[in-house]
């Protein structure tokens, strides 16, 4: 009996007609579901946190711990530091960090006020940083931020030289890996009375933001911005230029040129609360391959240690960081992973001690936890990134610190577990040589020779 | 929605009010690091309430970042982001300035007595910039609440995403004139090239002949408020629509 006879006296035996399921590689479920959508409301959708494809990314790189041809630390006894300095180069007030992993930037407005003050004493406690984001700097972020970050972006919302007074760094935003020559989002159901105010815009409009600086316009007047900045600061903060991942090689470069500090690069993974679907998913460049091409234009200019190097986008795990610190970044930069923390994507939210289901909250945004991605909405079902001030409150301040704290510090212990383990009393010692590659793409992107060989994809060969 | 058309701009009383002490800065001997650490540490504790600029030759970044009451004059050409930030100061630049004069102001008032280039009084939030000459591109760039008063012609795309503040524009104005404007208003007295999407003309009313008396009066104009046309945003943007055939 063939199959298709098998199927048809099935389907009879149930009393039914016999159903074909195939589906079509090209227009799968996935596409139906856009084409529908699209031809429905005649916009392009926008959502918010990162990429959901899969892209090659550190999980396919392992790390080649101690032997006999290299000599490990004890794991709980030996001292490994994981001290970070950022801004060295022209600053007279470096940054320094407890820990190579800084907290990156996200508004206020895309982040209740809650938010921002947990991060603040989570970044605090654990001694590491936090920054603003498109929408100006909070009372509640600077008072409970030890070194707060201060983002000068194209939209210049909430812009006020009095913040970069009191600013620990400045870091100007190029662009973003969730959207690299894109401008920034807030759909209306956010812009509430205060978001409002600080960024001087109507209450609820759909606010779009530029996605060029409205001062300067190419690297050569980039370089002459960051000398504004260095003279309003009286040289003392370190300036961050942040680019979203494409020619990174190129942009590190003219970020270096124009006299950066630090140079922070967010690849393509990396989250937003409100772009554009077909940006998230279609425009930049892998986090694992900007990383090494990152390193490589500090290196052609001969200043690794000199002007540090940030990298972010879809970091989650101690064994991230450490992976990324081997490529060569001076710390990580950590967005979304920070939300999961606090709560996003949990079925439940706490409220005392008690913990109280969100499903409902999350079957009315037409999703359900694990799934959603509908920050834009402004309706976060855990209060994470909300404005609405019922749900804000599902977030407290002290439990969400006491998470991200948590979160950081393990994914410190799991850094410091693993540069032990390939010998090393300092994280910033972990290096290239420590790692290898489990696919041809990563071994191609991260320039690692794939895993028992010496291959180097495009690399190495004749 | 809370009206941001009438934003009060505070320009703050001029140094000279009080007994004059100056100082003069010659950047041909001094650096502008110079100038720019006295006029941020030393100049509250000095007593000095007037400080004269001289030889700028272009240099960038002149009196940026002060956050004071006292009177800069500058003698000659500035470069770029001339009384960038500029809180509570009033500088006079006799001579052009560069890019991005005045640029995200928060009070005070800054006049340039010749020509400015691109993005004058970029995202200015507070006070006031008049600029004599002409103004180049983007003149008024993410306005978000100063004042802008331009004795000449504007550029293209000037007032782009202009947020909130008030713009007099004695001669003309290039293509696409607050394009995407939210709340700030614009007053043109000569050609306006073209308007950008979303901007449109309105009718002036008692309170705008005022607003353009009030604001020529101080840059020390002699026109008639009854010559200027005022253009404001339609709020068509506002929302995303898809009937209303926007590029977004
Ligand atoms: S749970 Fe909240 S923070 Fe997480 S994706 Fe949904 S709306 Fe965004």
């Amino acid at each position: 009996m063939s199959i298709n006879e098998l199927n048809a006296s099935r389907a009879a035996d149930a009393g039914q007609h016999p159903l074909s399921r195939e589906e079509s590689a090209t227009l799968d479920r996935r596409a139906i579901d856009y084409v529908q959508r699209a031809a429905a409301t005649g916009l392009y959708e926008i959502r918010g946190l990162g990429a959901k494809r899969a892209v090659p990314n550190f999980d396919d790189l392992v790390f080649l711990g101690a032997s006999l041809s290299r000599y490990p630390l004890e794991g709980y006894r030996e001292k490994c530091s994981t001290r970070t300095l950022l801004g060295t180069r022209f600053a007279s007030k470096p940054v320094t960090l407890e820990i190579p992993i800084t907290i990156a930037g996200m508004s206020f407005g895309a982040l209740s006020a809650n938010v921002k003050e947990a991060l603040g004493r989570a970044a605090t406690e654990m001694g590491t940083s936090t920054t603003t984001g498109d929408g100006g700097m909070t009372a509640e972020e600077r008072d409970s931020s030890k070194t707060l970050v201060y983002q000068c972006l194209p939209s210049r919302y909430g812009f006020d030289p009095d913040d970069v007074r009191r600013a620990d760094a400045i870091e100007i935003v190029i662009g973003q890996g969730a959207k690299p020559g894109g401008g920034g989002m807030l759909l209306g159901q956010k812009v509430n009375p205060r978001v409002a105010a600080m960024r001087t815009l109507p209450q609820g409009v759909d606010q779009r933001s530029a996605s060029r600086h409205p001062d300067w316009t190419g690297p050569d007047d980039l370089a002459i911005k960051i000398r504004e900045l260095r003279e309003i600061t009286d040289w003392e903060k370190p300036i961050y230029v942040k680019v979203g991942a494409t020619r990174v090689f190129n942009d590190v470069k003219l970020a270096v040129h124009a006299g950066a500090d630090v140079v922070v690069v967010d690849g393509m993974q990396g989250g937003t609360a409100a772009t554009q679907t077909c940006f998230i998913e279609h425009v930049g460049i892998p986090t694992l391959a900007a990383l090494r091409q990152a390193v490589d234009a500090l290196e052609d200019l001969n200043v690794r240690g000199q002007v540090q190097l940030v990298i972010s986008g879809g970091i989650r795990t101690g064994a991230d960081v450490a992976k990324a610190l081997a490529m060569g970044a001076d710390a990580v930069s950590i967005g979304q992973g920070v939300l999961v923390a606090l709560g996003c994507n949990s079925e439940t939210y706490l409220q005392g001690d008690e913990h109280l289901s969100a499903l409902a909250d999350y079957h009315r945004l037409g999703t359900a936890p694990g799934f959603c991605h509908h920050c834009h909405t402004g309706k976060c079902p855990v209060g994470v990134t909300t404005q609405d001030p019922l749900l804000e409150q599902r977030l407290q301040p002290l439990v969400g610190a006491r998470r991200v704290r948590n979160y950081l510090k393990t994914l410190n212990m799991e850094l410091t577990t693993i540069a032990r383990a390939c010998g090393k009393q300092d994280v910033h010692h972990l290096e290239r040589e420590d790692l290898v590659a489990l696919t041809v793409e990563s071994a191609a992107m991260a320039r690692l020779p794939l895993a028992g060989t010496t291959w180097i994809p495009g690399h190495n060969e004749k | 929605m809370e009206d941001l058309r009438q934003t009060a701009t505070g320009y703050g009383l001029p140094a000279t009010a009080r007994k004059e002490a100056i100082r003069t800065f010659d950047l041909a001997t001094h650096t502008v690091r110079e100038l720019n650490q006295f006029l941020h540490k030393e100049l509250v504790a000095s007593g000095v309430t007037k400080v004269m600029v001289s030889n700028p030759d272009g240099a960038h970044s002149i009196a940026c970042g002060v956050n004071a009451p006292v009177d800069i004059e500058i003698n000659g050409h500035a470069g770029y982001y001339v009384a960038g930030m500029n809180k509570h100061a009033h500088v006079v630049v006799n001579g052009n300035a560069g890019p991005g004069a005045a640029e995200n102001m928060m009070s005070g008032l800054v006049r340039v007595r010749g020509f400015a280039s691109t993005s004058a009084g970029a995202s200015a939030r507070g006070g006031c910039l008049i600029i004599e000459g002409d103004a180049s591109l983007r003149c008024g760039i993410s306005l978000k609440g100063a004042d802008i008063v331009v004795g000449g012609s504007v550029g293209s795309f000037s007032a782009f995403m202009a947020q909130a503040g008030r713009m007099v524009i004695c001669g003309d104005a290039g293509d696409a004139l607050g394009d995407s404007l939210y709340e700030a208003v614009i007053y043109v007295r000569g050609e306006v090239k073209s308007l950008g999407a979303d901007a449109r003309y309105e009718e002036m009313t008692a309170a705008d002949f005022g607003t353009v008396k009030q604001l020529l009066d101080l840059a020390g104009f002699d026109y008639s408020p009854q010559e200027f046309r005022r253009i404001a945003s339609a709020r068509q943007l506002y929302h995303w629509n898809a009937d209303a055939q926007q590029e977004y």
